[in-house]
């Protein structure tokens, strides 16, 4: 009985605390989306909403780089973004399962080694990878962001994938394989469409890290042509001597819609994720 | 591999017990097929270029001209002579130091009061959590860059208390906090870790405590704490290692600058590499930082025997 009065005092005391806390964390985001409306003398003024919502930030700061639109930057990232999450998502399925499920000489060792990868700064590859792909002719293409993908670089996603599939029950397989299933078969006709959750998962977090991959699209990415929306909005703030903040607000605030969009949709899906891998974020 | 013949011996069998002979031969080679293209990527992506960056160190190399041996050269440079080493290393350890203890703290206290079964508590929970997942792009670091600013939101608010606030990135005293700040308020991952932990915790050992009188700060150190001290652990190498390789925030915000004061290890090793195709000096330059990361690492897990608590005997404890 003590107990329970107790938790009704405490729990006003809760949803206090974790409302301050929550408006401490978005109050910076909701005057962002404020702010990029404004104009540049309504930006010296703390409050919420503009007073004369200015949506040719957003018209203006679409067409702001010379020669180019937004239009072309989203494209670019987002048939990058494609590329990036396709080959994601079938080499990272095919490891996981060949980790998962199948045995062979030295799987141990391998599983150690892709352990390590989680945890190897990338600076240490940089250098020779940047030079190999120089040799092979891939400055200033998409291949050096792409194919690393196709060969199943992430670490992360191949280790949360295992994780996945091991709690998958093993009878499920064993009778496909009685009816005379092949690995790919079981792969392709039992795993895969139970892994789905997990894969979606996978799949929400390579786009939204891929998308603001600043590094790799800055050392690899050189012609305006090229760039994607990161590196566009990089030329924005680098190129004009005063800046019009509102229209860089604009374009920025932008950039993190696709995220934010996937994020309120499948918002279940990324807190167990995290939970799960837990490495990056 | 002489386990290949035995499928010619097997084929007359059954369906049934081929099928476990066929799983014995096919595995090895199937195993491989499957993992092939991780092996392909682990091998030409990570493994050999982990080598070779060990020799291109021991090179002057500027991708034109093939790498010229010049032996411990460019270490001894970088030792010896080179302040901007030993700047972006100062800078970088206050910078790891200052943020990774304050986002565990920070994660820590609000996971503890997300772990209640208080209504609205997932809609608490991706609020606090959204920060976390645009906090590292561009986009945010260019909203940060106007927040601190001279006139930015920040001053504006403090101006309202009638505090005058100075200029936060362009005072080489406040523009690592004010990046580092950035860092801590992405506490989002670190929490969600933390609270999987704390949902782990059986609640039978706080009851039991509370019966015998135990208080609430008393039940956190002497059971919170120890509890969670493996999810803290990993927490902490995660973050740490993290932390070391900063850069987009740096580099849009501040440029390193003022005065040098924010310029990250990360953003040295980028100057050096594509700045100014040093690939050999940048080489020996990752190759100290994945030693300095190592060596905290190493650190960090030395300290566990003095403050992580496994628990062996239900094994609830992870």
């Amino acid at each position: 009985m003590i107990a329970g009065a107790v938790v009704r005092f405490k729990t006003p005391l809760t949803h206090l605390l974790l409302l301050a806390v929550g408006l401490l964390m978005l109050y910076p985001l909701f005057w962002w989306v404020g702010a990029s409306l404004k104009s540049n003398k309504e930006l010296l003024s703390p409050g919420l909403f503009p007073q004369n919502w200015l949506w040719s930030n957003y018209t203006n700061g679409w067409m702001a780089i010379p020669r180019y639109t937004f239009t072309h930057f989203y494209l670019n990232s987002f048939k990058l973004m494609l590329a990036i999450l396709v080959t994601t998502i079938v080499s990272c399925s095919l490891t996981a399962f060949g980790f998962a499920r199948l045995d062979f000489p030295l799987r141990k060792f391998w599983f150690a080694i892709l352990l390590v990868t989680l945890m190897l700064p990338g600076q240490v590859t940089l250098v020779p990878q940047y030079v190999l792909f120089n040799g092979l002719g891939w400055i200033n293409t998409y291949w050096p962001l792409i194919i690393p993908h196709l060969l199943a670089s992430d670490a992360f996603f191949v280790f949360l994938l295992i994780q996945f599939i091991r709690g998958i029950p093993r009878e499920l397989d064993e009778s496909a394989k009685m009816d005379g299933s092949s690995s790919f078969g079981i792969y392709l006709k039992i795993i895969m469409p139970l892994t789905k959750p997990a894969l979606v998962t996978v799949g929400i977090y390579c786009f939204i890290w891929n998308w603001d991959n600043f590094f790799g699209q800055l050392i690899y990415l050189n012609s305006v042509n090229k760039y994607t929306v990161v590196l566009a909005l990089r030329m924005f703030i680098d190129t004009q001597g005063n800046l019009p903040w509102g229209q860089l607000l604009a374009m920025s605030l932008l950039s993190v819609l696709p995220a934010t969009i996937i994020f309120f949709i499948l918002q279940r899906h990324f807190v167990e994720g995290i939970a799960t891998t837990g490495i990056k974020g | 591999m002489n386990k290949v013949s035995s499928p010619l011996i097997a084929s007359p069998l059954k369906r049934k017990k081929r099928s476990r002979f066929f799983r014995r031969w096919e595995s090895p080679l199937e195993g491989y097929l499957f993992i092939s293209l991780w092996l392909i990527g682990i091998l030409l992506l990570t493994v050999w270029p982990f080598f070779q960056s060990i020799y291109f160190s021991l090179t002057k190399y500027s991708l034109l001209s093939s790498p010229k041996w010049v032996g411990l050269q460019n270490y001894k440079t970088i030792f010896m002579n080179d302040d901007l080493f030993r700047q972006s290393l100062k800078v970088t350890i206050y910078f790891v130091l200052f943020t990774v203890p304050l986002k565990m703290i920070f994660a820590l206290f609000v996971a503890m009061l997300l772990n209640k079964n208080i209504r609205g508590i997932s809609a608490y929970r991706t609020m606090i959590y959204f920060p976390s997942l645009i906090g590292t792009s561009m986009a945010v670091s260019i909203l940060w860059k106007n927040i601190f600013g001279s006139d930015g939101l920040f001053n504006q608010v403090l101006g309202v208390f009638g505090i005058h606030g100075t200029s936060w990135l362009s005072n080489p005293a406040t523009s690592l906090p004010t990046i580092g700040l950035l860092d801590v308020w992405q506490f989002g991952s670190s929490m969600v870790i933390f609270l999987a932990g704390l949902k782990q915790i059986s609640k039978e050992l706080y009851e039991a405590s509370s019966i015998d009188g135990a208080s609430k700060p008393r039940q956190f150190i002497s059971i919170t704490l120890p509890m969670l001290s493996p999810v803290i652990l990993f927490n902490m190498v995660m973050q740490t290692i993290g932390s070391f390789q900063t850069f987009t925030q740096a580099f849009i915000i501040t440029k390193g600058g003022p005065m040098n004061s924010t310029y990250m290890y990360a953003m040295y090793l980028y100057q050096r590499a594509f700045g100014r195709f040093e690939m050999g000096y940048a080489s020996a330059l990752a190759w100290i930082l994945l030693v300095i990361i190592g060596l905290f690492t190493l650190f960090i897990f030395a300290s566990t025997r003095y403050w992580v608590h496994y628990e062996a005997e239900t094994g609830g404890g992870k």
